[in-house]
């Protein structure tokens, strides 16, 4: 029979600790380079297939419906739609936060609220816990708000949070 | 969608074995794959060596802190100098599991497949939610310090959102699955609770709060699959594997819309076709839907074509999903009730269905008589989908 642990067998426990010196060089791509050297610029990219149609942010160099290479870079706004918006009272590692974090999912422009697949980003949002609660930000028109120029680095980061217009 | 599989056997379930799940337990993840395992092969009425093949269900490594958990794991779960493999398709891992064993009998390859999943969450610290980082996209997700419960937030907001689905709606499912789990010797976290004690809990990530969610858990579960040759050598009650689906969807989750689970789908209309099943809500008497979050049973009952999209919340307010209601909705107590050790959960779930199917459920057996049921999984980025039929 499989028997749990009391609470003093866990302080009687030996913990291993083990930090791994391990660094990795993710490589962005072709299309994730675009797309992090335009973020410097100000400009989101996607690319474009123009079979079925579908502009694809994140970008990608092929089209996964079409299963051929997508035709061209296309410059979709920096404004979208709130789709969904959550605020995390936890951190990465599940301590406590006091402050939440409001993150959230954004249909970038052009596209329209029929459309099962959009372009799409994942990011901060600048809105206050209470207008998550009562969802008033969903479906809500946003713009993204830039780091200045001179301290962007061709990261997601360039951007600092999706603001409400 | 069109599926054209030629199926050399009819396969049977004709053992099934499950550990309590719990948090911390004082086994190895081999101990604990080898007492469900072992558990298995009594039900089956069957020894280590009637066994041809093995197969092994196990999410992340990192969680047990161990590499390569197939091989690990083998020697627990019956496998040496014996044909093994591993899937793993993140939460959808379980049922996936219990498929894999399924063609391995379907084309005709082995004869009795011994099917393990087991998963132990307790060693990480501080917390297991580390290791989630991992799942993210290294560059375009992970430099906002993503947790894993933030995903899941997303899609319960999104639906709450298209739908008009009010938390309390939601609640309803931890609600009864965890009164559900209280007749379930193997559950973690069986309990009366009320959904004011959900909307009180604490709060993870808006909307998700502490008993919207699953438990962390450690545990094991395995089952004895047989082509149909010799499954009647064995037993007089076999439940036979009628349709098995399973689909990926892009990683690009911020792509789509997330209110509706269209990976399941996919698995299911693939499951259902093999059945034969033309009308799910009809046929279908009793369900397992993958819970690591009450929303979550919801989302996967409109997927599996039980409920209309953004009418399940409706259907489970008017008891259809109860113990005693049209279509049982995960009698086990689900993984919030039961617990959630990710690949066991998954398994848990396909051998709930098969103990109802057998009619030897116990306490947690529906009352009215089941003929079809079907279990479900679902993991990773709002991706894998798994989906199992099963018939007696």
């Amino acid at each position: 029979m499989v028997t749990p642990l009391k609470e003093e067998d866990l302080s009687k426990h030996y913990i291993i600790s083990y930090k791994p010196n391990a660094k990795y060089a993710y490589t962005a791509g072709q299309a994730q380079s675009k797309y992090l050297l335009g973020l410097k610029e100000g400009k989101i990219y996607g690319r474009k297939c123009n079979k079925c149609g579908r502009i694809h942010v994140p970008p990608k160099m092929y089209c996964e419906e079409c299963f051929r290479a997508t035709d061209e870079w296309v410059e979709v706004k920096d404004e979208g739609i709130v789709m969904t918006v959550v605020a995390s009272f936890i951190s990465w590692t599940r301590a406590k936060l006091e402050e939440p974090e409001i993150v959230g999912v954004i249909r970038l422009l052009p596209s329209n609220n029929r459309d099962f697949v959009y372009p799409g980003i994942f990011h901060r949002i600048c809105a206050s816990y209470e207008q998550v609660k009562s969802m008033e930000i969903i479906g809500k028109r946003v713009k993204a708000v830039w780091k200045p120029k001179e301290e962007r680095k061709g990261s997601i980061e360039d951007i600092q949070c999706f603001k409400v217009i | 969608m069109k599926v054209n599989i030629h199926l050399n056997k009819r396969v049977a379930v004709i053992g099934a074995g499950l550990t309590p799940f719990r948090r911390r337990l004082l086994e190895t993840p081999q101990e604990i794959a080898w007492e469900a395992a072992s558990k298995a092969l009594d039900e089956a009425g069957l020894e280590l060596k009637d066994i041809d093949c093995v197969v092994i269900g196990s999410a992340p490594d990192a969680f047990d802190g161990v590499n390569l958990k197939g091989e690990y794991l083998s020697h627990g779960s019956g496998g040496i100098r014996k044909p093994v493999s591993r899937v793993y398709v993140g939460g959808a891992t379980g049922v996936m599991t219990a498929i894999a064993g399924w063609y391995h009998v379907a084309s005709g390859l082995c004869q009795k497949v011994l099917a393990v999943a087991e998963e132990k969450m307790s060693p990480d610290r501080p917390h297991p939610q580390a290791i989630f980082r991992y799942i993210w996209d290294p560059i375009l997700e992970k430099p906002l310090n993503p947790n894993l419960i933030w995903i899941f937030a997303m899609e319960m907001h999104r639906y709450m959102a298209t739908y008009g689905i009010k938390k309390e709606e939601i609640a309803l499912v931890s609600v009864k699955n965890k009164r559900n789990a209280v007749n379930n010797p193997y559950a973690q976290l069986g309990s009366n609770i009320t959904v004011e004690d959900v909307l009180k809990s604490e709060v993870l990530v808006w909307p998700v709060q502490l008993l919207d969610v699953s438990p962390v858990s450690d545990g094991g579960a395995a089952i004895v699959l047989a082509s149909e040759d010799v499954a009647r050598r064995y037993t007089d009650t076999p439940v036979w594997v009628e349709g098995v689906g399973w689909t990926l969807d892009n990683t690009e989750w911020p792509a789509r819309d997330l209110s509706y689970a269209r990976y399941v789908e996919f698995a299911a209309r693939m499951a259902y076709k093999m059945a034969g099943i033309e009308r799910p809500n009809k046929e279908i008497d009793v369900a397992e839907p993958y819970d690591p979050f009450d929303y979550k049973e919801l989302h996967h009952l409109e997927a599996l074509q039980l409920a209309k999209r953004g009418e399940a919340p409706k259907l489970l307010k008017e008891g259809v999903f109860d113990i005693d209601g049209d279509i049982p909705s995960s009698p086990s107590g689900g993984l919030l009730g039961v617990g959630n050790p990710i690949a066991a959960a998954g398994l848990m779930k396909v051998i709930s269905i098969y103990w109802q199917l057998k009619g030897t459920a116990g306490k947690m057996q529906v009352k009215r008589p089941v003929h079809t049921g079907v279990a479900q999984a679902w993991g990773d980025l709002m991706q894998a989908g798994t989906v199992i039929v099963l018939r007696n």
